[in-house]
């Protein structure tokens, strides 16, 4: 493949890259749509504009905060509680980003920086399992494309969901909720078929998430899971294979 | 009022997304913290995938550990992602059904 990517022209590696990052995009596609519909109904429900909510998706760029967000405005709650409480849900990102941006760390700005701004839990984990286009020529066009597909399957189903409402039935959508985590599941087991070791840094991360969501915040534990789940990586991964 | 929550929403969130992109540029890590950022990912992937999974549906927490399952095994069988994904809505569909 790389093989075949050099021969090619500066052109058409970077066409392949791009149909390469919107086809490894597409699950997170059927897994946003219903929920960024989901969140435009209930955005709407909650006294939001069409344009209110569509900017939201615009700006801000993560389901969970989006929810929770449409909902306390719903009830009325203060802008500044809202805005803190948006900031700890969405903390996780900046864990991720740390470990996306340190794969990208000898790509320009340029491109880090707008590729940074589309992390989310999906993008992240959908780009972190692809981690050798890192190293390929016009491999940032793989992780745009990626991210732009994600991003536009969500702002257009929050517009959706803002105008048309309830255009799914409620027991097809509530079946998609499963989507996104069917989706988290096809990611990781590849990686936990071929090493054993990453299978155990996930269960550590889940039970750690479990065991401090009885003290802290979901988003916290997200955080503490993440955190030393992947500490017990530096112990359990001896060293890089690439 | 909301345009102003709006942008504050989107700046704390902005934020923290762009911070590590100038960080990395600057900073040179040890080696073990490359290794703990490198096996972020799969820690992530367990956080993101439990406890969220039994509030796919929440009176039924069993129906997203059944997904999940389902999802697994299709994965373990080394099915295409989309298939995957696929088979887990159509569980979960035809046992809510």
């Amino acid at each position: 493949m790389s093989l075949k990517a050099v021969v090619k022209t500066e052109e058409s590696a970077r066409l392949y890259m791009i149909q390469k990052g919107v086809s490894r995009g597409i699950p997170i596609m059927l897994g946003y749509l219903p929920v960024a519909l989901t969140y435009g109904v209930l955005a709407k429900q909650a006294g939001m504009t069409i344009l209110e909510i569509t900017l939201m998706s615009v700006l801000v760029f993560a389901g969970a905060s989006q929810f929770m967000g449409a909902g306390m405005i719903a009830i009325g709650t203060g802008a500044i509680e809202i805005i803190i409480a948006t900031f700890v849900l969405n903390f996780r990102h900046f864990v991720m980003s740390f470990s996306f941006m340190n794969r990208l760390r000898f790509i320009g700005l340029q491109w880090k920086v707008p590729l940074s701004l589309g992390l989310t839990d999906e993008t992240f984990s959908v780009a972190s399992m692809h981690t050798e286009e890192a190293k390929q020529e016009k491999g940032m066009y793989f992780y745009a494309a990626l991210m732009i597909t994600a991003y536009s399957a969500w702002v257009a189903g929050s517009f959706l969901g803002g105008v048309l409402g309830d255009i799914i039935p409620a027991v097809l959508s509530q079946s998609m909720g499963i989507a996104l985590y069917a989706m988290f599941i096809g990611l990781l087991l590849p990686s936990v078929r071929k090493e054993m070791r990453v299978g155990l840094i996930a269960v550590i991360a889940m039970l750690i998430n479990v065991f401090s969501s009885q003290f802290v915040s979901d988003g916290w534990a997200i955080v503490f899971g993440t955190l030393i789940g992947g500490l017990c990586g530096v112990f359990l991964q001896k060293g890089e294979k690439q | 009022m909301i345009l102003f929550i709006i942008l504050g929403m989107s700046l704390v969130t902005m934020i923290p997304r762009m911070l590590p992109a100038y960080i990395v540029d600057k900073v040179h890590f040890p080696e073990w913290i490359n290794r703990w950022l490198n096996a972020i990912p799969y820690a992530a992937l367990g956080a993101l995938i439990f406890p969220g999974i039994l509030t796919v549906k929440p009176d039924q927490p069993h129906l997203g550990l059944i997904g999940g399952a389902v999802a697994v095994i299709l994965a373990f069988l080394g099915l295409n992602i989309i298939l995957v994904v696929i088979g887990a809505i159509a569980t979960v569909f035809l046992l809510t059904f």
